[in-house]
């Protein structure tokens, strides 16, 4: 007896799973053209600070789907974390340039209609259809958030002020400096010796030839007795800064907006070499369970009170242009600090993440491949 | 109770007879043959140790001679040698593995050192009562959770932390021991202390008194009598401890992980982000031989030793 109604309901569990998803969406050439009843749940894989309960718990409110987010550290964990299982285990990830290519043509997330999204059509026009998330008309998710990756450092420890990356590279601030522990820091390291180091001729610094690229990693070889530690999470770099074990690093806004409200005496900058930095987008997992409840979250988070919300925490530059008056009303002033709805000029000043591979466009694919660069990284640490 | 004074109790107690005898039977064939006993008991758990255990190993070993697609990070099931060229070739990797066994030596050693004059004490001095709270001593810390006590170390050895905080106040220099190796080897002793205190004790608890006796009246002062009976019968105890405090610092990454400076990586480490990172988890089980190596050759010096008849 007991045999027989397990059957039954797994029959129905199964009825209803294959069910859903087609009730839910409405296809037409494989895109969805509405957005159907939500499935009460949404797992995503996110940065640290893009799921707060000042936006999440309102959105389950009004949708009833539960959000459950993982926190990854890297794009390399992102992507990982998205292929893991099968790739069903999350329904979407808050990817960055440097990863959203990779799960592209790994074929781990599928294209979205941003038709159903109404606000996408007051995006700031470099976010409409960048490179890193639309290929050949094909858009692979939402643009969200940008901004650059900047200096932080403790406003009593380190004086004078920096105004240049070369900071991190002196011996001055021996075992007080913290970055991340990330392939990508090398672009850092690359951006800094192009301007510091002109002859090696550096002009894009996720495109270097062996040549450049040794000498960024000769660069952070020389950094890494200076270094307290590689930080993995944005609370690691919290913590170091919070016990005074480091005074100055490579940061994201978010730990700077985060020391400042527990009251440490911190500042952060764009050197005048510039930055690397992000430009996220929300893409959606090819095996996505709950794909109602992931559009509902696209729809959420590009609204401009919750792009405000969201940018005003973290410390970045929402990308709907809408959101800059709400900005300003949350916090007088911030539209301007962070560059909101920032000409074309400025975004462009920004080097974003994005993955290195071996075709940098000379014809000769003799630059470093994404791989090497994790190879590197990895024997950099030891 | 009230089931037997039910008086259907009795009735059905008589078609058991034959079952009765059959049990009998059964315990007559289980009696005439041991082997059978034996097999029997052992069986659940070996199959469990074979299937579970040893089948997963196997599956580890094997997947170490494939390889990862670079760009899809999918498993490629082409046989080579590829990742064990990396391990030997590469110094970083090498210099991970010899930091991994050099500090799990270090915190073997450390705890060998503190942890035998305590269970001396708590075998040979403390009273009974005594002795009851020497245990609790060493077994509370175990309550409470091991990253728990992780953290705490990280709070007590920061920059503005408990430690210097008490040195600066008895007018002494800031120590500098966060984020570095020394914190990684002092928090690995701290937490695996219990685990060398334990089987030590055992050992010299069941030194028998007359041997010293023995050794006092033929002439032995307490030095040659310590070193000539009461410490090589609680080797064996040491060694035991050992196998504990050496393999769980072997395997661990998350000390390393939280306390650990900018070179500070274990084995542990690289497995943990070959897997949860760059999903290449060929690389990884390449690596993980490299403990179970230094791990069979310990057990085998150890069991020379005389650890196991310690445990």
């Amino acid at each position: 007896m007991i045999r027989i109604r397990r059957a039954h309901v797994l029959a129905a569990a199964l009825a209803v799973a294959l069910c859903v998803p087609a009730a839910g969406i409405s296809s037409g050439n494989g895109l969805p053209t509405s957005i159907g009843k939500g499935e009460g749940q949404l797992n995503l894989v996110a940065w640290e600070g893009y799921t707060q309960p000042q936006w999440v718990t309102p959105f389950t409110k009004a949708t009833g789907c539960k959000v459950n987010a993982k926190y990854a550290g890297s794009s390399d964990e992102m992507v990982t974390l998205m292929r893991q299982g099968g790739g069903s285990q999350y329904d979407m990830v808050s990817a960055s340039g440097d990863a959203s290519l990779r799960l592209i043509y790994g074929k781990d997330v599928q294209p979205i209609n941003v038709n159903l999204i109404p606000d996408y059509k007051n995006f700031i026009p470099a976010l409409k259809s960048p490179p890193h998330n639309t290929i050949k008309g094909v858009h692979y998710g939402l643009s969200l958030q940008w901004g650059p990756n900047t200096l932080l450092y403790n406003t009593q420890k380190v004086k004078p002020a920096p105004t240049s990356w070369s900071v991190i590279y002196s011996k001055k601030y021996k075992g007080k400096v913290t970055v991340p522990d990330n392939p990508i820091q090398i672009a850092d390291a690359a951006l800094y010796l192009s301007k510091t180091k002109t002859s090696l001729g550096i002009t894009d610094p996720y495109e270097l030839d062996q040549t450049q690229f040794n000498a960024a990693i000769a660069l952070l070889k020389a950094q890494k007795p200076l270094i307290k530690k590689y930080w993995g999470l944005a609370s690691d770099e919290i913590d170091l800064f919070k016990n005074g074990d480091a005074v100055v690093g490579a940061a994201w806004p978010y730990q700077t907006n985060t020391l400042i409200a527990a009251k440490v005496p911190v500042k952060d900058l764009i050197p005048k070499e510039g930055a690397t930095g992000w430009a996220d987008t929300w893409m959606l997992s090819s095996h996505a369970k709950h794909p109602n409840c992931a559009y509902m979250w696209m729809k959420w988070v590009s609204t401009p009170k919750v792009q405000a919300e969201q940018a005003l925490f973290f410390g970045e530059t929402p990308a709907n242009t809408k959101a800059c008056a709400v900005m300003n009303k949350l916090s007088p002033g911030s539209a301007a600090q962070y560059h909101c709805g920032a000409s074309a000029a400025y975004f462009n000043s920004i080097k974003f993440w994005k993955t290195p591979i071996a075709d940098c466009g000379n014809g000769k694919k003799d630059c470093m491949d994404y791989t090497q660069w994790q190879q590197a990284w990895t024997q950099l640490k030891g | 109770m009230a089931a037997s004074l039910d008086p259907a109790e009795g009735l059905t107690a008589r078609p058991g007879r034959p079952l009765r005898a059959a049990r009998l039977r059964l315990s007559g064939f289980f009696w005439r043959h041991r082997w059978a006993k034996g097999l029997l008991l052992l069986a659940p758990p070996l199959l469990a140790f074979g299937l579970v255990y040893l089948s997963s190993l196997v599956a580890l070993f094997i997947s170490a001679f494939w390889t990862v697609n670079p760009f899809t990070t999918d498993i490629e099931h082409i046989w080579n040698l590829g990742n064990f060229r990396t391990l030997i070739d590469s110094s970083a990797y090498r210099t991970i593995a010899l930091r991994t066994i050099g500090i799990a030596s270090a915190v073997t050693l450390t705890d060998a050192v503190l942890a035998f004059p305590f269970a001396y004490f708590m075998a040979r001095v403390a009273s009974a009562r005594g002795r009851t709270f020497l245990f609790v001593a060493v077994l509370l810390p175990l309550w409470s959770s091991y990253l728990v006590r992780v953290y705490i170390w990280r709070l007590i050895l920061d920059q503005d932390g408990v430690l210097n905080w008490m040195l600066n106040k008895l007018g002494l220099p800031d120590q500098h021991l966060a984020y570095t190796n020394y914190a990684v080897w002092l928090i690995f002793s701290y937490v695996w202390l219990p685990f060398m205190i334990l089987p030590v004790y055992g050992a010299l608890e069941r030194i028998p008194h007359s041997f010293i006796e023995a050794s006092r009246d033929l002439g032995a002062g307490g030095f040659a009598t310590f070193r000539r009976v009461v410490l090589p019968l609680a080797l064996p105890g040491v060694i035991a401890g050992s196998i504990f405090t050496f393999s769980l610092t072997l395997g661990d990454y998350v000390t390393p992980l939280l306390a650990g400076g900018a070179s500070s990586q274990f084995i542990g480490n690289v497995v943990y982000s070959s897997v949860g990172i760059s999903n290449d988890v060929p690389f990884a089980a390449a690596f993980a031989t490299v403990p179970l190596l230094v791990m069979a050759l310990y057990l085998t010096i150890a069991r020379r030793l005389g650890a196991f008849e310690a445990m």
